[in-house]
């Protein structure tokens, strides 16, 4: 089998996967042009992540490390989601194929784009080099992070 | 229930074809280029099976077929010879499809780095190219037309016979990659004036690993694996008998059986197609709309379903035993969606929602109701989770198809 019981099992019965009507933070990255987008949303409360919700077009992996990524930051603070990395992700998945490593950035890519637009329709002050140009999830830049 | 619709990948063999197999195994040990009895049956029953695939693909005589160890070698000795012979006499230039399989797109993007100038015609949306396309790029110092017979892909038949003939009025070598053809639809290398053609058993209910090369007699052949006089000392190495006479049995067979075979798996593919069409809305049919043989494989259905992605659909259906396969970027282990897809004219991002079903008379209609009832649920729970979908019914974008 390509992917691990985990991916699977995220695959098939994806976490936290839908829509949210009174979000405090929607991030929406990656191209359908690829393959896969990621659109996650998050309510905030007291700094901590009370909910998320994800919705995704994309690969078994793409599905799998957006509901993964969802646990993970679940019931954190914000700046706890902020140190969320793809190996993270790809690790308690247990695991990705190489080729599919580009899904996991992009599942971290989901959350910190949602932060990102907590903090602007927030007024809460941010380094802005903490978050990525906006191009980080094209085609071309599908690498591994290290 | 555990439904395989994925014959263009590979087919399941038949129980002729294990049967002769095993019989071979078990029997049939002599390498035939031994001087001993055995070895001299082993001989005789490789020659008789030499006869059988000609007979079956219409060849004039047996020596014209050569075995090899499946499509991919077939294509790439094909185009390597052809491309070597045309080079001695200052002919540098090949002709073929932006749709044809990777074993010969492949191959003659390595030859075009060794100095060929090699012109890949476009193909039309509904997934043909012309004779008068073929005709119109020969040139003075064309090598060879390479044309696929039927497209793995989409199953879009090429008009083999009229391209054969435009090559052959203007003395250019013609090659076909006819490893969806053969044993489905009927396939005459000299009625379709073909100077070589690629298939592979496992196509046809064969075993996997063995094909064949056929190289019209007159045609120059370079040696392509040295070290034995086997295959007229064009490739040297041990035949392997018991595959090869399997494969003779299975195309025998596929070929006796070939009207019958194409009425019940075009029949099961329409309702399949049709049905699918139906009940999946912003769902599009790759490849022409016709349906009989002379333009369109009988058991392949391909669709493009709006706002899913092909590798989770593939693994879906795989959940509810559906075995299936897929255009998308990432089921072909690169960032790229299907070449097929994108050469008819699908924008990328419809070419990721592609879905092959591909049929063969293994399949039965109750398998075709299961696959209707399920497939279309699939498509909606991943329409559900995505965010392309719902930009579109939003209207923030608009439909493609």
């Amino acid at each position: 089998m390509l992917y691990s019981e985990k991916v699977m099992d995220h695959f098939q019965n994806p976490r936290n996967v839908g829509k949210m009507e009174d979000a405090d933070g929607i991030g929406e990255v990656g191209n359908a042009v690829c393959g896969d987008i990621m659109k996650m949303y998050i309510k905030v409360k007291d700094g901590i992540i009370t909910d998320v919700k994800f919705n995704t077009f994309g690969c078994g992996s793409a599905i799998a490390t957006s509901s993964m990524a969802t646990e993970m930051i679940k019931g954190k603070p914000i700046e706890e989601a902020l140190q969320l990395s793809n190996k993270a992700v790809a690790e308690a998945l247990d695991g990705l194929p190489p080729v599919k490593m580009h899904c996991s950035v992009l599942a971290e890519e989901a959350v910190r784009a949602a932060v990102k637009d907590y903090y602007d329709k927030h007024g809460i002050a941010y380094d802005p080099a903490q978050f990525c140009a906006g191009d980080c999830a094209h085609c071309h830049d599908h690498g591994e992070k290290e | 229930m555990r439904i395989y619709a994925d014959n263009a990948a590979t087919t399941p063999m038949s129980e002729t074809a294990v049967r002769v197999m095993e019989d071979a195994l078990e029997h049939l040990y002599g390498n035939p280029s031994s001087l001993h009895s055995a070895g001299q049956e082993a001989r005789a029953r490789l020659e008789e099976a030499r006869a059988q695939i000609a007979s079956c693909l219409g060849a004039a005589a047996p020596n014209e077929i050569y075995f090899t160890s499946g499509g991919s070698e077939a294509d790439n000795t094909a185009l390597r010879s052809a491309a070597l012979a045309g080079a001695k006499k200052g002919k540098k230039h090949i002709i073929s499809t932006a749709f044809e399989h990777h074993a010969i797109l492949h191959t003659l993007d390595a030859l075009a780095k060794e100095g060929f100038e090699v012109e890949l015609l476009p193909v039309s949306p509904d997934g043909f190219v012309t004779a008068a396309q073929v005709e119109a790029a020969i040139r003075e110092d064309t090598a060879l037309v390479s044309v696929m017979y039927a497209n793995n892909e989409i199953g879009t038949v090429q008009p083999i016979r009229e391209i054969g003939q435009v090559c052959r009025s203007h003395g250019v070598l013609f090659h076909t990659d006819a490893v969806q053809a053969v044993g489905h639809i009927p396939v005459d290398v000299q009625a379709d004036c073909v100077d070589m053609l690629s298939l592979s058993a496992h196509k046809f209910h064969g075993p996997k690993g063995v094909g064949v090369l056929y190289v019209r007699r007159g045609v120059t052949l370079t040696p392509f694996i040295r070290g034995g006089a086997q295959e007229r000392g064009k490739r040297a190495g041990t035949e392997n008998v018991p595959a090869i006479l399997s494969m003779a049995a299975a195309l025998r067979e596929a070929v006796d059986r070939l009207p019958e075979h194409m009425a019940y798996v075009s029949a099961l593919r329409d309702k399949l197609n049709d049905g699918l069409l139906r009940a999946v809305p912003h769902t599009a049919q790759n490849g022409t709309a016709l349906r009989d043989p002379a333009h369109r494989l009988p058991g392949t259905v391909s669709l493009c379903f709006e706002g899913v992605e092909g590798e989770s659909l593939l693994l879906r259906a795989d959940l509810a035993g559906i075995e299936v396969s897929s255009g998308s970027a990432c089921t072909s282990g690169s960032l790229e969606p299907s070449h097929v897809l994108l050469a008819i004219g699908r924008p990328a991002e419809i070419a990721h929602g592609s879905m092959r079903l591909t049929l063969s008379d293994t399949n039965t209609e109750a398998e075709v109701d299961y696959m209707l009832e399920k497939i279309p649920a699939i498509v909606a729970g991943l329409r559900d989770m995505s965010p392309v979908w719902e930009d579109l019914m939003s209207g923030k974008k608009p439909h493609l198809i």
